[in-house]
């Protein structure tokens, strides 16, 4: 039964925050965004008439066609590396007792108090030619000489990796933190192994996690434009740098607001399959 | 003609250094109904999932038609479980579910087809067979997980506290049917509960446990009317424990006082001596409660009645202080029989039905099993 918003000032007030919220900061910027990507370039005004899909039809450009498929393969890879090690780790995490999970959670947060900016530096320090890495490698007698390890495709997807993995963990965590232990000796009892029930039980029922981390990954993936800046050679351009490029040196913001369009169409076919797969558990208001 | 299906022998496990059973040995028989009964960490759930195969004993071997089945995964055990929160895969039709063991014994699919249309059925869910789990109530879940276990002919179900998740009309319904589940299948049911009544009204043989080991092995009628010790009298149904004290021993009758009253009661099963001190338990409905002006029995005063739609229970403060539950029906030749609180009786029973056991340096309940007691009054 539903009261009338008169008898429930408080939740009248919640619903008009809220909206508030979605019309001004979500919707509005995105409407700019759509509006911007179909304007025309202009040197003074950044933007003006007449309203054209020339940004769009630039985007086939085989050069932005290329970043956008290596940029879609490196975080491919990165969201694969995230997922190999997340799967297990959310894991086993899930298993251990609470008080050490809250730990370890917790040493899986930390990180974010510092700036991934700065974070990504210290990475640079790590790998670079007279770096960390280097040293103890030579040191052990692993190596004779520097490795270049810097300006690679490798310390991009290093760094994409490093950043992201924890989006990849909690989600996962999330799922099997709810994965039932009876569910699972219940597939045992009817006669599966642990194969078996990995494939039957385990893995459809943590699919919404994978999804949702290979959402959270996979997506800024591409567009943390900074970690190629300062990991990567001149090669390994995400789409976040083609937009960030347009925006602030070319000064094409017609074509940046194109390109981060089709990213943010990406995701949202993402978040659908995530959305199917939720509802085939029924957990559609989850 | 019974034979022995499954048996356990010398069973210990311990968890965290705490004893869950100890030095256990029980034998089950084949399409018996039989009933693991207990308050709440006695060790009922861990000997079920030692059975199914979920927990490996400390110590003690488990053997099933003869072979030792004690290190033998889950998956390899002809048996199957029917578990308390009934562990249905939710991402799964009904169907899918109830094929889920068929299928991983890689059945021809026309089989599988069959003999899940046959299981659902039994349960009277053939129009359910697509739905997903979470769209069927409580009740029809349960009988999927019961669908899902039964479909694989096991030798042997196993299952645990599966009606306390559901209210108690339906739980009345479901015990129904699981009777008649076991006896049109002929599988032997194990059957793990902390509700006497269910355990009274369902089993072959109730095996109550306590502490990790076995307090009585017994029909429903031997644990109520032949508890074997106090705990069992205790959580079996509701008792009365009068104190009573051996006056005269000859050859197999004594006499005991009980309340000044002298009974002549046939020997127990266990030494007695002059004057020694022991519990006669008498169940609330063997009190007869006798109008004051009554030669028999010994007086007192109602101080608690409660209408129970069939029967009247009430507690009688004795002169010395001390309470006795009784429970009567009502009786069709006075249909306004009842009592008023402080109303003067006299209370007896009938002679011949006490049954005694000896102080075991009387340990009351505790909290726990007081609670679980309770819960399984109501």
């Amino acid at each position: 039964m539903m009261l009338s918003i008169k008898q429930q000032p408080f939740r009248a007030a919640v619903l008009v925050l809220v909206w508030g919220w979605l019309l001004f900061l979500v919707l509005a910027p995105n409407m700019l965004v759509v509006g911007a990507s179909v304007m025309t370039r202009d040197p003074s005004t950044f933007i003006s008439l007449p309203l054209n899909l020339d940004a769009y039809r630039q985007l086939f450009n085989p050069l932005y066609l290329e970043v956008f498929l290596h940029s879609l393969y490196m975080a491919a890879i990165t969201t694969l590396i995230c997922l190999l090690i997340g799967y297990p780790f959310a894991w086993a995490l899930s298993r251990v007792d609470k008080r050490r999970q809250m730990l370890l959670i917790f040493l899986l947060i930390v990180p974010f108090w510092t700036n991934s900016l700065v974070r990504t530096y210290a990475l640079k320090l790590i790998l670079a030619t007279n770096g960390l890495l280097n040293s103890a490698l030579i040191s052990l007698g692993v190596l004779d000489e520097p490795a270049q390890l810097l300006y690679t495709e490798g310390a991009v997807i290093v760094g994409l990796v490093y950043l992201l993995l924890p989006f990849m963990i909690l989600p996962l965590y999330s799922v099997f933190e709810d994965l039932r232990q009876d569910v699972l000796l219940a597939s045992h009892d009817l006669g599966a192994g642990r194969l078996a029930t990995f494939k039957n039980i385990i893995v459809p029922l943590t699919l919404p996690g994978v999804l949702a981390g290979v959402m959270l990954v996979l997506l800024p993936a591409m567009g943390l434009f900074f970690v190629p800046d300062i990991l990567g050679g001149s090669r390994n351009l995400l789409v976040g740098n083609v937009i960030k490029n347009q925006f602030l040196d070319a000064r094409n913001w017609p074509f940046g607001a194109a390109a981060s369009i089709v990213l943010t169409l990406t995701m949202a076919l993402l978040m659908f399959a995530h959305r199917l797969s939720k509802r085939r558990l029924g957990e559609e208001d989850a | 003609m019974t034979e022995t299906l499954l048996s356990l022998s010398g069973i210990s496990k311990q968890f965290d250094e705490k004893t869950v059973l100890d030095e256990l040995s029980l034998t089950i028989d084949d399409g018996e109904f039989i009933t693991l009964l207990g308050p709440s960490g006695c060790g009922k759930t861990t000997l079920l999932r030692m059975m199914a195969g979920f927990e490996l004993p400390d110590k003690g071997t488990v053997t099933l038609s003869g072979v030792d089945i004690t290190q033998t995964p889950p998956e390899k055990r002809p048996l199957n479980t029917v578990f308390q929160n009934y562990a249905l895969f939710p991402h799964m039709s009904v169907f899918d579910n109830v094929a889920y063991g068929l299928k991983m014994e890689k059945r021809p699919k026309a089989d599988i087809q069959e003999r899940v249309e046959e299981a659902l059925a039994m349960v009277q869910l053939e129009d359910f067979a697509k739905r997903k789990p979470h769209q069927l109530s409580g009740g029809q879940q349960q009988r999927v997980a019961i669908a899902r276990a039964v479909v694989k002919r096991p030798k042997m179900l196993l299952l645990d506290e599966p009606l306390s998740a559901l209210d108690y009309k339906l739980r009345r319904t479901m015990q129904v049917e699981l009777k008649r589940l076991q006896r049109e299948l002929g599988i032997t049911f194990v059957f793990v509960t902390h509700d006497q009544e269910e355990a009274l009204s369902m089993s072959d043989r109730i095996v109550v446990l306590k502490d990790g080991r076995i307090q009585q092995l017994g029909t429903p009628r031997e644990v109520y009317e032949r508890p074997a010790n106090v705990f069992t009298a205790r959580f079996v149904g509701q008792t009365n424990f009068f104190p009573g004290r051996v006056t005269s021993i000859e050859g197999e009758r004594i006499s005991v006082d009980v309340f000044g009253l002298n009974r002549d009661l046939s020997k127990p099963p266990f030494r007695v001596a002059m004057n020694q001190s022991l519990h006669v338990l008498l169940r609330p409905e063997d009190i007869r409660v006798l109008a004051p002006d009554d030669t028999e029995g010994v007086a007192g005063h109602i101080v608690e009645r409660n209408y129970k739609g069939s029967t009247l229970d009430s507690v009688i403060e004795l002169e010395d202080g001390s309470h006795v539950m009784a429970s009567e029906f009502f009786d069709e030749d006075d249909p306004a029989f009842d009592y008023s609180i402080g109303e003067r009786v006299r209370v007896s029973w009938v002679d011949g039905w006490e049954w005694l056991l000896a102080e075991e340096g009387d340990e009351p309940l505790t909290d726990e099993e007081e609670l679980a007691a309770d819960d399984a009054e109501h």
